[in-house]
C-alpha cells in the first residue's frame, strides 16, 4: 500500500484524467468522504512531554497503534489529548517513523526497552532503515546470547529425581556438581598430564651405556614406560566407556569431537598390543605412536581457553582460508620469479621452482634462515619485494581472527563472571524483596490477630493496617478468597526470580506454652521477628534455637534457615484444627514430620482437616511497649475462643 | 619474387636477433632490466601518491564538486491562491505533502516516477509517469516545481470541463504541435496498458492497444485525416455521455 505517499493520492487520482477520454465505458462512482474533516493537529502527551503532529501523518500507517482507532483508548477528555505513559525518548523515534517513513534505532537506547516500545506501538522492528538495521541486529544477537547463557544456567538445576545415568552424565559435564565428579575430573587431568610427560620423556636420551651412544629413556626402561602407558590407557578407556554409557544420545556422543580425540588417543596402544613385531608394519606402528600426542587435546575438557581457541578457529574458517589462499598464490608467484632470476647464477640453490618454495615461505614469513640466498641483482630485488609483500599478506587477515577471538573470549569471561555473581546477586535481591512476598502472610497474621484481639481490645489495632496500601489489601483479599475457595492455606510462596520454592513454610509452628515463656522475655523477643532485619534476627533466632530448641516464630526466611526450621517442625507438639463446624481432629505427630511440600497437599476435602499453621509473632507495627500487653492476651483466649466469624479456624494447642 | 625473398630474409634476420637477445646470457640481463623498470615505476607511483610529484594533467576529481542540492521556494501563498482555485488550507495540505516527499522543493522525473509507481505496484507506470511529467512541466526545464504542480492540479480538479479536456489533450499531444497522431496515441495507450501489468484477466492481447487506438480515432477523428485536433477532440468528448460523466469525478478529489 502506498501509505507512505498517501499525501500524493489526490495527485494520482487527478492524473487519471488521461484515461477518461480513451475509456469506452463509464467510470465507477468515486467513494465519498462522509465527514470532510479538515486536517487537524493531534497532541500526544507522552509522560508529560507533548508531541504534536497532524492527524494525517499518523493515519499513514493504519496498522499501528497511533494510526488506528486504538489510540482512542488513550484519549483524555479533559485535556483533549492522547496520553501515553511511556518513555518519551523512545517515542521520538516512533513518531519520526510516521513523519519520515523510516524507523531509526537510537544507539544509546537499550535494545529490549526499544523492542518493548515498538511492540507497544504496534510497529514491527523489521522496518528499521538500512542505516540502523545492522546495529540493531548486532545488539539483539548479543542480548539473545546473553539471555541464552543465563537460561542454560537455570537448566542445570534439575529436578532431584534423575536416574543414575543422568546423574553420571551431569557429573561428567559439570564437575562442580559433586565431589565425586570433581575427584574424577582431577584424576583424569592428572593422568593426561602423566601420559603426555611420559611420551616426551621417552625420547630423551638418558644415560648411556659405556660402549654405546646415548639411548633414549624409552628403550632403557621399557618395562616402566610400558606400565605407565598401560595405566594411563586403562584410565582413559574406562573414562570413555563410562561417558559412552552415560551419554543421553550415544550416537551423537560418538560423533562429537571430544570422543573422537579420546578414541584416537587410546587406539595406538591397542593396535600396538594386537600387532606383533612384524617388520613390514613396524613403520606404520611408529606412525601410530605419533597419534599418542593427541592425548594432549583431552585437556580441552579441562581448559576453557582451549575450547575457546578451537571455537574461534572454527568460526574464522573463512579468514583462515583466505589467508592460506593468498599466501599460496604469492608463494607460487615469487618462487617462479626467483627461480628464473637465479637461473643464471652458477652455484644457485634454486634448482627448481618447488625448491624455491622453501625460500619464498621463509622470506615471506620474515624468518630468513639464510640457507638459500639469491646472488644475482635481479634475485635480490625480487627477494626484497617478496619479503615486503609477505609482511602485508600475513598481517591483513590476522586482525580479523584476533578480534574474533577477543570477542568470544570476553563473552565467555563475562558469562563466567555473571554466573559467579549470580547467586550472590539473587540472594541480595531476595532479601530486599522479602517484604513484599511476606506481606500477604504478614497481613493475614495481622488480620487474624485482629480478629482475636477484637474480642479484647477493640480499636487499638486499626493502625496495624495503615502500612498496607489499597493495592496490597486488594491483592491479599484476592488470595484470601482463593484460600477460602480451595479450603487450603497458602504457606509457601515462590520467589519472583523463579528460584527453588522455599522448602519450609514461612510460618512455623508455635508451641503455646513455650510461646508464653518467650513472651516473658519481653523486648528482645519483640524485636527479633522483625521482617526487615536479617542479621540481628539471625543471631537471636539461631542462638535461641541452639539454647532452647524452641521454634521461634519467624516470618522472614532465607534459605540458610532451612535446616533449623525442619528441626523446629519436628518439635511441634500438635496442631489443632477446626474446619467448618466439624469436630476438630488433631493430626498425629508423624504427619507433622513429613516434608512440607507433601503437607501442603493434605487438603480439606470438603470440610476435613487442613494442616496449616499460623504463627503469632509480634508484628512490626507494634511498639515495643505495647508488646507486653498485646500478646499474652490472645494466648490465654485461644483455647476458649470460638470465633464464629470465619469458618476455618486454626488453633494451635499442645497435646 | 626478389621482394619476397628479401622479406623472408629480413624476417629471418630479425628472428635471429631476437633469438640472440633471448639467449642464455641475455636472459639474466633481461630479467634485470625488468626488475629495475619495476622498481622505477613503483617508486614514481609512490612519490606521486605522496604528493611530491604531480602527474595529472587537468583537474583532479576533488575539484569536481557540483552543487547537488537545488533549493527552490515557491511563491507566496497569496500569489498561488490567485493563480489557482484552491483555498489556503488546501494549498497548505498540498504543500506539506509535496515538501515531505521532495525536500528540495522540486520534483525531478525520477522521483516523480517513483512516487507514481507506488500507486501501481502491479505494472510498469514509468512511461505514463513520463508523459505526465511532460504535461506538468510547463516551462520544460526538467523539473516540476510546486507552482507547476499546483497549477496543473488546479486545472484538473477545479477547472471547468473544457479546461480539463484541454489539459487532457495537452497530455496526449506529446510533441505539442496541436494535433494527436496515431503514433502518439499508440504510445499513450501502450503506457496505460503497461500500468495494468502482465497478470490480468482476461489476458491482455498483444494488439489491444492498437485496437483501442483505432476505436478512439474512429470516435474522435471527424474529418478522417488521421490526426485529431483540439476542436475535434473537445467536440467529440462533449458528445460522449460517458466522458462527460467521468470528468465530473474530479470535483471531489480534494
Amino acid at each position: 500500500m502506498a501509505t507512505g505517499v498517501a499525501a500524493w493520492l489526490p495527485f494520482a487520482r487527478a492524473a487519471a484524467i488521461g484515461w477518461m477520454p480513451v475509456a469506452n465505458c463509464p467510470m465507477p462512482p468515486a467513494p465519498r468522504e462522509h465527514s470532510k474533516k479538515q486536517d487537524e493537529l493531534i497532541i500526544l502527551n507522552v509522560s508529560g512531554r507533548r508531541f504534536q503532529t497532524w492527524r494525517t501523518t499518523l493515519d499513514r500507517y493504519p496498522d499501528t497503534l497511533l494510526g488506528s482507532t486504538e489510540k482512542e483508548f488513550f484519549y483524555n477528555e479533559e485535556t483533549k489529548e492522547y496520553f501515553f505513559d511511556r518513555d518519551p525518548d523512545a517515542f521520538r523515534s516512533v513518531l519520526n517513523f510516521y513523519r519520515t517513513g523510516k524507523l531509526h534505532y537510537p544507539r544509546y537506547e537499550c535494545i529490549s526497552a526499544y523492542d518493548e516500545e515498538l511492540a507497544f506501538f504496534g510497529i514491527i522492528p523489521e522496518i528499521i532503515g538500512d542505516c540502523c538495521y545492522e546495529e540493531y541486529k548486532d545488539r539483539k544477537r548479543e542480548n539473545a546470547e546473553r539471555l541464552m547463557d543465563d537460561q542454560e544456567e537455570n537448566k542445570d538445576s534439575r529436578l532431584p529425581n534423575m536416574n543414575f545415568r543422568e546423574t553420571m552424565w551431569r557429573a561428567f559435564e559439570n564437575p562442580h556438581t559433586s565431589t565425586m565428579a570433581l575427584v574424577f575430573y582431577y584424576v583424569t587431568g592428572f593422568f593426561i598430564a602423566v601420559s603426555v610427560i611420559t611420551n616426551v620423556v621417552e625420547t630423551v636420551p638418558c644415560g648411556s651405556t659405556p660402549n654405546q651412544k646415548d639411548v633414549p629413556c624409552g628403550e632403557r626402561y621399557t618395562v616402566a614406560f610400558f606400565c605407565m602407558d598401560t595405566a594411563c590407557v586403562m584410565i582413559f578407556t574406562v573414562e570413555y566407556l563410562l561417558r559412552l554409557f552415560a551419554a543421553p544420545s550415544r550416537y551423537r556422543f560418538m560423533r562429537s569431537v571430544m570422543s573422537i580425540i579420546d578414541v584416537v588417543a587410546i587406539l595406538p596402544y591397542y593396535i600396538g598390543l594386537v600387532m606383533t613385531n612384524n617388520e613390514d608394519v613396524s613403520g606404520a606402528f611408529v606412525t601410530l605412536r605419533v597419534f599418542r600426542v593427541f592425548r594432549i587435546f583431552k585437556f580441552s575438557r579441562h581448559s576453557q581457553g582451549l575450547r575457546i581457541l578451537g571455537y574461534t578457529l572454527k568460526s574464522c574458517a573463512s579468514e583462515l582460508g583466505f589467508l592460506l589462499f593468498s599466501l599460496t598464490m604469492a608463494i607460487i608467484i615469487f618462487a617462479t620469479v626467483m627461480f628464473y632470476a637465479e637461473k643464471g647464477s652458477s652455484s644457485s640453490k634454486f634448482t627448481s621452482i618447488p625448491a624455491s618454495f622453501w625460500y619464498t615461505i621463509v622470506t615471506m614469513t620474515t624468518l630468513g634462515y639464510g640457507d638459500m640466498v639469491p646472488k644475482t641483482i635481479a634475485g635480490k630485488i625480487f627477494g626484497s619485494i617478496c619479503s615486503l609483500s609477505g609482511v602485508l599478506v600475513i598481517a591483513l587477515p590476522v586482525p580479523v581472527i584476533v578480534s574474533n577471538f577477543s570477542r568470544i573470549y570476553h563473552q565467555n569471561q563475562r558469562a563466567d563472571k555473571r554466573r559467579a555473581q549470580k547467586k550472590a546477586r539473587l540472594a541480595r535481591i531476595r532479601i530486599a524483596k522479602k517484604g513484599s512476598s511476606n506481606a500477604y502472610l504478614q497481613s493475614k497474621r495481622n488480620g487474624l490477630l485482629n480478629e482475636l484481639l477484637d474480642l479484647t481490645v477493640k480499636e487499638e489495632e486499626q493502625h496495624m493496617n495503615k502500612t498496607s496500601s489499597l493495592l496490597e489489601s486488594q491483592h491479599h483479599h484476592l488470595l484470601h478468597c482463593l484460600e477460602k475457595t480451595t479450603v487450603t492455606f497458602i504457606y509457601f510462596i515462590v520467589d519472583d526470580y523463579g528460584l527453588q520454592p522455599m522448602k519450609t513454610p514461612k510460618i512455623s509452628f508455635v508451641d503455646e506454652q513455650l510461646y508464653e515463656q518467650n513472651c516473658v522475655e519481653g523486648a528482645q523477643f519483640s524485636r527479633s521477628p522483625s521482617l526487615s532485619s536479617q542479621d540481628g534476627f539471625t543471631g537471636t533466632c539461631c542462638t535461641r534455637r541452639s539454647r532452647k530448641r524452641i521454634p521461634l516464630p519467624n516470618a522472614s526466611l532465607s534459605t540458610t534457615h532451612t535446616h533449623t526450621h525442619t528441626q523446629g517442625l519436628q518439635e511441634l507438639s500438635a496442631i489443632h484444627i477446626q474446619c467448618g463446624d466439624q469436630p476438630s481432629l488433631s493430626t498425629s505427630r508423624s504427619s507433622l514430620n513429613i516434608k512440607s511440600s507433601e503437607r501442603s497437599r493434605i487438603n480439606c476435602r470438603g470440610q476435613q482437616i487442613t494442616t496449616a499453621v499460623i504463627s503469632l509473632p509480634s508484628p512490626t507495627n507494634f511498639p515495643p511497649d505495647g508488646d507486653g500487653h498485646g500478646l499474652p492476651n490472645p494466648l490465654s483466649t485461644p483455647p476458649t475462643i470460638n470465633t464464629t466469624s470465619s469458618s476455618n479456624i486454626v488453633k494451635v494447642s499442645a497435646l | 619474387m626478389s621482394r619476397l625473398a628479401l622479406r623472408k630474409d629480413l624476417s629471418l634476420r630479425c628472428a635471429r636477433v631476437m633469438l640472440t637477445f633471448f639467449h642464455e646470457e641475455w636472459e639474466m640481463e633481461g630479467l634485470q632490466t625488468v626488475g629495475i623498470l619495476l622498481v622505477l615505476c613503483s617508486s614514481l607511483k609512490l612519490l606521486h601518491f605522496l604528493g611530491l610529484i604531480d602527474f595529472s594533467a587537468g583537474d583532479s576529481i576533488e575539484d569536481d564538486f557540483e552543487l547537488s542540492t537545488v533549493c527552490h521556494r515557491p511563491e507566496g501563498l497569496e500569489k498561488l491562491q490567485e493563480q489557482t482555485k484552491f483555498t489556503k488550507k488546501e494549498l497548505q495540505v498540498l504543500y506539506r505533502g509535496f515538501k515531505n516527499e521532495c525536500p528540495s522543493g522540486v520534483v525531478n522525473e525520477d522521483t516523480f516516477k517513483i512516487i507514481y509507481s507506488q500507486f501501481f505496484p502491479q505494472g510498469d507506470s514509468s512511461t505514463y509517469a513520463h508523459f505526465l511529467f511532460e504535461a506538468f512541466d510547463t516551462n520544460k526545464n526538467g523539473s516540476v516545481s510546486f507552482e507547476d504542480f499546483v497549477i496543473g492540479l488546479s486545472i484538473i480538479l477545479r477547472g471547468t470541463i473544457n479546461d480539463r479536456l484541454n489539459w487532457a489533450f495537452n497530455l496526449y499531444d506529446l510533441n505539442k504541435d496541436g494535433c494527436i497522431t496515431k503514433e502518439e496515441m499508440l504510445d499513450i495507450m501502450k503506457s496505460i496498458y503497461d500500468m495494468m501489468g502482465k497478470y490480468t484477466y482476461p489476458c491482455m492481447q498483444e494488439d489491444a492497444p492498437r485496437e483501442h487506438v483505432e476505436n478512439f480515432f474512429q470516435k474522435m477523428d471527424r474529418n478522417n485525416d488521421g490526426v485529431v485536433t483540439i476542436d475535434e477532440f473537445i467536440e467529440s468528448c462533449q458528445k460522449d455521455e460517458n466522458i462527460m460523466q467521468s470528468m465530473q469525478l474530479f470535483d471531489n478529489v480534494i
